[in-house]
Parts: C-alpha cells; structure tokens; sequence
C-alpha cells in the first residue's frame, strides 16, 4: 500500500518534478503561517483604553528593545493561575495591538513584565537599573546606570509619523507635537494638559529624579510604569474579553 | 533488487568507487511510533484551539482562557471558610486563633513575596536608598499589627489614597530654608548624634539650628517620631545611608519615600495576612 513512498528515486532523478513538488511543499508551510493573519482582527478583543504609545514611551519602548530586555523578559501574562495570581489579569491581545514589533518574549530569566506599570514608584525603578542588586541582592540582572545619559528624540516626529504609515492610530495633531509632548512628559514643570489630552491616563513625572534634563533613564522608566496599565480590569466585561 | 553478500540486506543500487550504500529499512516500532504520532496531531488539531476557523477552539470547545476561571474559583472555594473566618476577625482575634494564625502566616508569605520583596527584599531586609528594613524594631510609622496593617492599606505619599500616610521632609537647602554652610553644621549635629562629628564647633552651631528646624519632627535628641513618619537620627540605622554626604543630601533636597497603597489592589484578608507575617519577621511590636 505505501510502495510508492519507497519509489523516491523517481523523484530525485527528476528535476522538475522535484522542484514542482518542493515548491507545493514549501507553499503548505507558507499557508500555515500567512493564512491566519487575515484573520488576526479577529483576534483582538474589544476592550477600552488602549492607546498608542505617548512620544516618551515610544522611545523608552525604543531603548527596551535596543537593549535586548526582551530576551530575559517577557510581556505576556498567560491565562493559568499561578501567572494571575503573581501577576495580574492575563494578557490581552488588544493590549499589544499598536507594538511593532511586540515584546512577548519567549524567555523569563526575569520576571514577566507585562503588568509592572505602577507596581514599583519611579525611584525604584532608577535605583534598580543602575544597580539591580543592590535591591534584589539575588539577581543576575547587568547594570544599566549608562541610561542616564541625554535621550536622543530630534527623530520623534519621524518615529511617530513611521508607525502611523504602520497602521498605528497617531493623529497629524499627535506627529506634530511628539517633541512638545515628549518634553512635557519629562518635564514636572511644563504644562502637561495638551499632551495627556491627546494621550490619556498618561503621567507626567521627573522618571529618573531630575526633573532638569531628560535621559535615556526618564523614557525608560515611563514606558515600563504604562505597561499594562491602560485597560481597567475592574469595568472588563466577559463580553468585551471574547475573541472575534 | 541486489542484496549486499554480507550483511543480506537490500542496497540502492548506487555505486561510488565501487562502494554501495545498504538501504537499511526503518526499525519497525520507529515507523509506527512516526505513524502514531501524525493521527495523535491530527485528532489533537481537531479537538483543541489550533485552526483560526470555526471559533478557532476545536470540538471540545476548551480554552485556556475559558478554563481559567473555574481554576480561579476552585482555589478560592478551597480556601474561602477560614479566608471568611479572617475577613471577619480582627488582628488579635487572627493572632489569638492558631489556625488562622496559621493560615495568615503561609499566605502572607506568599503574598509578602508576589508583591513586596522587589523593595523590601526576600527576607524583608530592605535596601539601600530609601527601602526600608521590615525585619528589625527601626519602624518609621510604627511597628504594632495595627499601624503596619494601616501602612500596606493606604501606602505612604501616594496620589491613590487618600489616607495615605503624608508628611514632607521639606528641602532645606533648595528651597532657601538653610545655607549650605548651615546644612553643613545641621549635618555635624546629627553626626554628633551617633558620636561621628569631627567639628565639635560645627556641630554646637548644628545644634541650635537642629532645635529649630528639626526638632518638632526628630525629636530634641532626634529620635524621631513615628506620627508623622520621621525616623529615629541617633541610631546606627539609615534609611537613605548615614555617611556625611547622604546626611547632607537629606537635609539639602528633602527626602519623601513613596509605597503604593494596597487596599483595591489585594482582598482586605490578604492585607491583613501580610501585617500578621510582616510583624512576625522580627520586629513585631505590642499594640
């Protein structure tokens, strides 16, 4: 019955059939990994608050994945117990919808990072990335003191206008205010109403405790304080957590 | 089809140099095991969430997400008597009672360690820079059940609670309240407080200005005052470092120690857990 799997010869002594068949092969392979994007919509559940990335998040996001933090960390809380009882509600894919690329992870040397915003305050956070262990004595995390260096944000306009050609919903308003906003996030004294008006639940803060200059350190730390912050688990309705 | 003469088994008719390759059949348990394995996927891709078509769960209709609540529920069936017995019983009820005592003790472990070592360390030995030490008689705000249950409640300086425990070490230097020169001798005094200071008249000038500025909070002999959070000056104890320069830093730019609070985020009886094995790590003291 299976004879005709041990007559390969044929095959190998046939180039074009050879080629037609290894091109049908690779096709199936192809199909299984494309078929389901045009269906990824569907996949997103309809839940409020998620919002792209204010200008300061954005390049502290920039700066997370310059630094490979996503090959210790993940950024996805699955739906078992033991991760929702140390970490939070499980992730949603509404919640990584603006990433590109997005930081799932595939390894937790570290802690998931999914839900950390608000957990720890700023300070810690500063303290922690210069020196990991002097908090957590029993860490294998390198130091990141070198971020307390001037962030480069003369691009962000660019940054913004890129993802907003990917699909992210950045208004014209947002493009042309990155850097205002930017520096209105970083700065406790400049005015931050227009810039959590565009941007909401957004907060304004001295990230790094200098409230002067604005450092590598301050985009950072306000990335990681909005990571799974932006939907309000208490208000979710099933409904709203169902996929398609 | 030509068998090779030595070992009986069939070649594939190929010849290099006058070399022949055996065409060795697959041992039989492997083929099958392989055989096996393809009709296991099959069935599996058809019973379990694998195909992003017909409600992408498969027959049975199992996901992880939809499985997760009843797990939820499970747990929390499995521990809801003595958590109702510890939600409705005050701090001496759970120390009086062993078995909630027991029980507050193993979960406030395990929630001490989901949600409070990134600070206060594994042991709750806090760290350097303003992460203070649970685990020995130094508190800030106070080390009775009922004042450490008050301060996981509500936090300390947060914009969340409203009775959040709220006192401002002001910023002497920065804002004008002290010269340098004066923050200087105010530093000497609180040297001398722990037998450190060098300059004996600097420090007799510190201490007029301590008397002054100081005092009201951290006490004559600065040994502080829990109702408004400001820690005791004339031990060997510090919480954001005691060296002259950390010293100076405090009293120059102001020093404000922030905690979240955790009323809304954890179940009121795990909070109360947490004060029963924070207060068990050492310092615990009587009401």
């Amino acid at each position: 019955m299976f004879r005709f799997l041990r007559d390969h010869g044929v095959i190998e002594r046939n180039v074009v059939l050879m080629a037609v068949l290894t091109v049908i092969t690779i096709s199936i392979g192809g199909l299984v990994q494309v078929v389901p994007l045009f269906a990824v919509e569907t996949t997103i559940e309809r839940v409020g608050g998620v919002r792209p990335y204010t200008p300061l998040e954005l390049a502290g996001r920039e700066i997370y994945v310059r630094e490979g933090c996503y090959t210790c960390h993940s950024q996805m809380v699955r739906p078992f117990r033991d991760e929702a009882e140390r970490y939070g509600h499980y992730s949603l894919a509404a919640e990584s919808m603006y990433d590109r690329p997005f930081q799932w992870g595939s390894k937790r040397t570290g802690p998931d990072l999914a839900r950390v915003g608000g957990r720890y305050s700023d300070d810690w956070h500063a303290a922690h990335l210069r020196h990991p262990r002097l908090l957590v004595p029993e860490s294998v995390m390198p130091p990141y003191a070198f971020l307390d260096r001037p962030l480069d944000y003369s691009d962000i306009s660019d940054r913004l206008a890129t993802l907003r050609r990917l699909g992210v919903p950045y208004t014209a308003e947002m493009v042309a205010n990155a850097r205002a906003d930017l520096e209105a996030q970083a700065r406790p004294a400049n005015d931050a109403t227009a810039m959590q008006g565009r941007y909401a639940r957004a907060r304004q803060g001295a990230f790094d405790g200098d409230p002067r200059s604005i450092t590598e350190m301050d985009a950072l730390i306000a990335y990681l304080q909005m990571l799974g912050t932006l939907v309000d688990f208490r208000a979710v309705t099933p409904a709203e957590l169902r996929q398609q | 089809m030509e068998k090779d003469a030595v070992t009986g088994t069939a070649t594939t008719g190929h010849e290099w140099d006058g070399l022949k390759e055996l065409n060795t059949p697959l041992p039989r348990w492997w083929l099958y095991t392989f055989y096996v394995t393809i009709v296991f996927a099959v069935v599996w891709v058809a019973l379990y969430p694998a195909l992003p078509i017909w409600g992408a769960t498969g027959i049975t209709g199992w996901t992880a997400r939809g499985a997760l609540p009843a797990e939820m529920e499970r747990a929390r069936a499995a521990n809801a008597p003595i958590m109702a017995r510890i939600n409705a019983a005050t701090l001496p009820e759970i120390m009086a009672d062993p078995a909630m005592r027991a029980h507050a003790m193993a979960g406030g472990r395990a929630a001490f360690a989901a949600n409070c070592t990134g600070c206060h360390g594994a042991g709750g030995q806090g760290a350097p820079g303003g992460f203070p030490n649970l685990a020995d008689d130094d508190w800030i705000w106070g080390g009775s059940l009922a004042a450490i249950h008050e301060t996981i409640a509500a936090g300390i300086r947060n914009d969340e609670n409203p009775d959040a425990r709220n006192s401002l070490m002001p910023r002497f230097v920065a804002d004008g309240l002290l010269t340098p020169a004066e923050a200087g001798d105010v530093t000497e005094f609180v040297l001398s407080l722990t037998r450190r200071a060098t300059n004996t008249a600097a420090a007799e000038r510190g201490a007029t200005l301590f008397e002054t500025n100081c005092a009201s909070c951290h006490g004559d002999r600065g040994e502080g005052n829990r109702d408004v959070g400001a820690p005791r000056l004339n031990d060997a104890i510090w919480l954001y470092g005691g060296d002259r320069a950390a010293i100076m830093r405090s009293v120059a730019l102001g020093r404000g120690g922030v905690m979240p609070p955790w009323s809304g985020r954890l179940d009121p009886a795990v909070i109360k857990m947490l004060a029963v094995y924070i207060h068990a790590l050492g310092g615990g003291e009587a009401e």
